[in-house]
């Protein structure tokens, strides 16, 4: 019986130790009439067969192992050294629950501890927690925040239309019950947005780069939130933050993101990384677990789960927030990402971006038909108009170059019609990008 | 044993990873966007790969000993399923790629919808929320919408038991819901009384109820069509958390029992790993009534793309879905290791699953209880509940947190202590029905020397743990002088 070890005879003693005759005399408090249902299942399968079963289904779909992919739009196709998952692979660390026994527990606490001094440096915050459940979630939470940093006497939330079209969804799914006004991701851009900040304001929340690619002037931002009263919350590509400057030296308050791009892989949307970093004087408001450095009753350094009264298995109904299980492998993966490449290849790699996709944006901005604003800064990705409609040039793409094409940026934003999101990354070869400006140029001819 | 943090042991001008050389002319790059220095690590490959190692073997998980922590299902991970997840078929897939090109991750997640749906009696289920905590968030919501949509508007309660996990409680305030708390009965039930009494007070504001069952004590119970049926009389809805779905896999579907929605642990009873503190994953199942609500998108059968030859999967909104819990579609590497355990298994071995991890807890209690009070006697689900060591040792000062220090020292993670609240020195017990009876026997010497030990020398437990990495703690020294991040002297 697979993974249940019990022997005929174990199951004899057991039984003889508890004083009863069979198995199922222990389940005499479930109503008769709904106990022991047939579950209709399919047949179990051996692993020979269950291999076979998955293996098949993996082949059916088709991979960015084996065709050039421009699509990026939130999950990015970045390079996962293999040294992060020999790291993974180790029981000891994918085994284990949450440290909440620190003496057995101290390889996943210094991790953390790790993860959130890097964290910290990225962004150029103070503190750091060990994760939220992705990009998404963790823009919610950082609304929440900002709404119990005012005391809940800001209930307006203004929100940039190019923050990723999902997470924005998500901060309304999450907030739907407390009865927040969240403004300006219905217009048009910056201006309109600073124009929204009152009293009533609790957080503007800006993307960088935002969701079209361009880097935004975050001091001028910053500044406009802070004198309304308001925090300034950067929703931030950590793979940028190699290169660019970090939300923290332009005043932002609370910096959190996706970090699927250091070294989560793609995985179909899931298991990603929702990253949290604010100032030290949010220490005590922010969600989540966070790790600190103590002592031992020896004077040993060593690592605990702190501040824990924030959180719901202590502080209940009046808890910062709800979350117990967070993620922590992938923050793991992580932290060896950011410790593999470190100050160099961190460097590296937003390099290669910024330049590879400069010369994608510029290679086809030359191709009839295709425009691309070449007017404002960018960082890996880039809106081109085209000519045709995008799911009909993703099509071509596909089907006679194989090649994955960029985002349909129609999807989200009417007034963007046929433009198309495209981006580049340190695993776009320069072979691929000039495939891919070949594939274009014969979309119009 | 010395353990240098990575920033110690970084040296400049080391770095692990090898990059390509730029291949493209480089663009103009202006000053102003550019950052100064990122102060991050510089270490060599092998350096980075010790220190790891080292760190990981601070660690006890599951595959190094015995982790009966109650309340979180800390069975085997089985391996099949970490292969599987990594195959390149699934772990490189884009998830904005064309749906024609990922058939096989919506054939894989649909079916397991199916799986989840038929071993829960539930219509529907929505596999994207990322861990029991949001899979509450998620049904409370649906739950909340649920009367909205009927135009009723006054509700704003939620009935949560006392011996609730602190999750329920934390749930409903997110939600902008407020909490009745519902006290426990002498026999470990909800009380029957009490709960009637809140319905009746709160019965035109009543949302619903969440309710875990079996509950934190590890108790089926024994009213509990009782209380769902009360909570429906009084046009309330039933939330099931499913964080025990351990103990009912194939025993009963908290569907047939009455519970309108009720997430699924994948990261307890589908045996996928902890990782440490996650990713987890928790689907949520929805009755007929609430599965328009389910968050959106969910994966059906598009009939028109369909033929002969397949059927086409395709990514849907449910009509009234409360929106998007998170981004894409939920813990998709996750949901891979769930269908191959649950296919692994099939309906008996579900079952037997449930059958022995209930049997294991029975086994663990009969042969405690003499020696450590047990508050609730009665046969228990898949876990139990001690409240704390012998009496006599208690009143010399030993206490439930020293138990658990000196477990460690015979090479187990100690129980989930302290929990639920209403034990008083709690010692939660959860064995799964992955251990075998040698492991078992093993622990149960172990409590019972510790037992003695106590009566003997309390001093050995005060100070405990003495082999384990580190010495005990100080997390109110961590709390008073915050240092959360590493900074250079």
């Amino acid at each position: 019986m697979p993974y249940i070890p019990h022997s005929d005879r174990d199951r004899g003693t057991m039984l003889a130790a508890i004083g009863i005759r069979s198995i199922e005399e222990l389940f005499e408090d479930v109503p008769e009439h709904v106990r022991f249902p047939e579950l209709n299942l399919p047949t179990a399968l051996s692993e020979i067969d269950v291999r076979w079963e998955l293996e098949t289904l993996a082949g059916a779909n088709l991979t960015t192992a084996e065709c050039p992919c421009f699509l990026g739009a939130g999950a990015y196709h970045h390079f996962v050294p293999s040294v992060v998952d020999a790291v993974l692979s180790r029981g000891e660390f994918y085994t284990a629950y949450t440290p909440y026994q620190p003496e057995i527990s101290q390889g996943t606490l210094q991790a953390i501890f790790e993860y959130q001094t890097m964290i910290c440096a990225l962004t150029g915050m103070e503190v750091s927690n060990a994760s939220h459940y992705d990009g998404a979630t963790a823009t919610a939470e950082a609304v929440i925040t900002a709404i119990n940093v005012h005391r809940l006497k800001r209930r307006k939330v203004a929100l940039s239309p190019f923050v990723h079209p999902e997470y924005r969804a998500v901060v309304r799914t999450y907030t739907q019950g407390m009865g927040l006004t969240i403004a300006g991701d219905e217009g048009g851009g910056a201006a309109e947005l600073t124009g929204l900040l009152d009293e009533e304001t609790a957080c503007l929340i800006v993307q960088y780069p935002d969701f079209l690619g361009r880097i935004e002037d975050l001091g001028a931002l910053a500044a406009a939130a802070h004198a309304a009263g308001a925090l300034l919350v950067v929703v931030a590509d950590p793979i940028a933050l190699g290169l660019l400057k970090p939300p923290g030296e332009f005043g932002a308050d609370i910096v959190v993101g996706e970090g699927q791009g250091l070294g989560a892989g793609l995985n179909f949307g899931g298991p990603y990384l929702g990253f949290f970093a604010a100032r030290q004087k949010y220490a005590r408001k922010i969600a989540g677990r966070i790790v600190g450095q103590t002592v031992d009753a020896a004077g040993e350094r060593g690592f605990v789960l702190t501040l824990s009264t924030r959180e719901q298995h202590i502080r209940r109904e009046r808890a910062t927030s709800n979350i117990c299980s967070n993620q922590g492998l992938v923050l793991l993966a992580a932290a060896v990402y950011m410790a593999a490449l470190g100050k160099c290849g961190m460097r590296q790699v937003a390099e290669l971006c910024y330049h590879k996709s400069h010369y994608a944006q510029r290679r086809i901005g030359e191709i009839d038909g295709f425009t691309v604003v070449d007017d404002e800064p960018f960082f890996k990705e880039f809106m081109v108009h085209c000519p045709r409609p995008v799911e009909e040039i993703n099509r071509y793409l596909l089907e006679e170059w194989d090649i994955v094409g960029g985002y349909d940026l129609g999807r989200d934003y009417p007034h963007l019609q046929d433009h198309m999101l495209l981006c580049v990354t340190e695993m776009n070869s320069r072979e691929e990008i000039d495939a891919l400006v070949e594939a274009l140029e014969e979309v119009t001819s | 044993m010395t353990r240098p943090l990575i920033f110690e042991i970084s040296r400049p001008g080391r770095c692990a990873a090898s990059l390509p050389a730029l291949d493209v002319p480089p663009a103009d790059l202006p000053e102003e966007l550019v950052r100064r220095d990122v102060s991050l690590p510089e270490v060599g490959e092998l350096d980075l790969i010790r220190h790891y190692t080292r760190l990981s073997q601070l660690n006890h998980g599951v595959d190094v000993g015995f982790y009966p922590l109650g309340s979180c299902t800390m069975k085997y991970n089985p391996k099949i399923n970490e292969q599987m997840a990594r195959l390149p078929g699934f772990a490189r897939l884009h998830p904005y790629q064309d749906e024609e090109t990922v058939q096989g991750a919506l054939f894989l997640m649909y079916h397991l919808q199916e799986f989840l749906a038929e071993i829960g009696g539930f219509a529907a289920v929505s596999l994207q929320p990322a861990a029991g905590a949001h899979g509450e968030l998620t049904g409370v919501l649906m739950m909340r919408a649920y009367h909205l949509a009927r135009g009723d508007e006054r509700r704003d309660v939620i009935l949560v038991p006392d011996s609730a996990h602190g999750t329920n409680p934390a749930t409903t305030t997110m939600s902008g819901l407020r909490v009745i708390e519902i006290p426990s009965d002498a026999r470990g039930n909800v009380d029957l009384a009490a709960l009637e009494a809140a319905c009746r007070e709160h019965g035109d504001c009543l949302v619903g109820m969440m309710l875990t069952n079996p509950n934190t004590l590890g108790l089926f119970d024994e009213h509990v069509e009782e209380i769902t049926a009360l909570v429906h009389e009084h046009g309330g809805l039933m939330y099931g958390d499913g964080a025990n779905m351990n103990a009912l896999l194939g025993i009963a579907r908290p569907g047939d029992l009455g519970f309108d929605v009720l997430h699924y642990n994948l990261h307890m009873t589908f045996s996928t790993p902890h990782g440490g503190g996650g990713p987890g994953s928790g689907p949520v199942g929805a009755s007929e009534r609430l599965a328009d609500f389910l968050p959106a998108p969910i994966v059906d059968v598009d009939p028109e793309r369909s033929s002969d030859e397949g059927e086409f999967y395709t990514f849907v909104d449910p009509p009234k879905s409360i929106g998007r819990v998170k981004a894409f579609y939920g813990h998709f590497g996750v949901l891979v290791r769930a269908y191959v355990y649950t296919r692994m298994l099939g309906a008996g071995g579900l079952r037997r699953v449930a059958e022995h991890a209930v049997l294991n807890a029975n086994y663990l209690k009969e042969r405690l209880k003499a020696t450590y009070p047990l508050p609730y006697d009665r046969t228990c689900m898949h876990e139990f509940v001690l409240a704390g060591p012998p009496e006599d040792v208690q009143e010399a000062g030993v206490h439930t947190m020293d138990v658990a220090k000196r477990l460690m020292d015979y090479g187990f993670h100690p129980p989930t202590v302290y929990f639920p609240l209403i034990v008083p020195e709690a010692l939660m017990i959860e064995p799964t029905e992955t251990e075998s009876l040698e492991v078992l026997d093993g622990f149960v010497e172990a409590l019972l020397r510790i037992a003695e030990e106590a009566r003997a020398d309390p001093d050995l437990l005060h100070t405990a743990p003495h082999d384990a990495p580190l010495q005990r703690l100080d997390e109110v020294h961590a709390a008073k002088n915050l240092i959360l991040r590493w900074e250079p002297e």
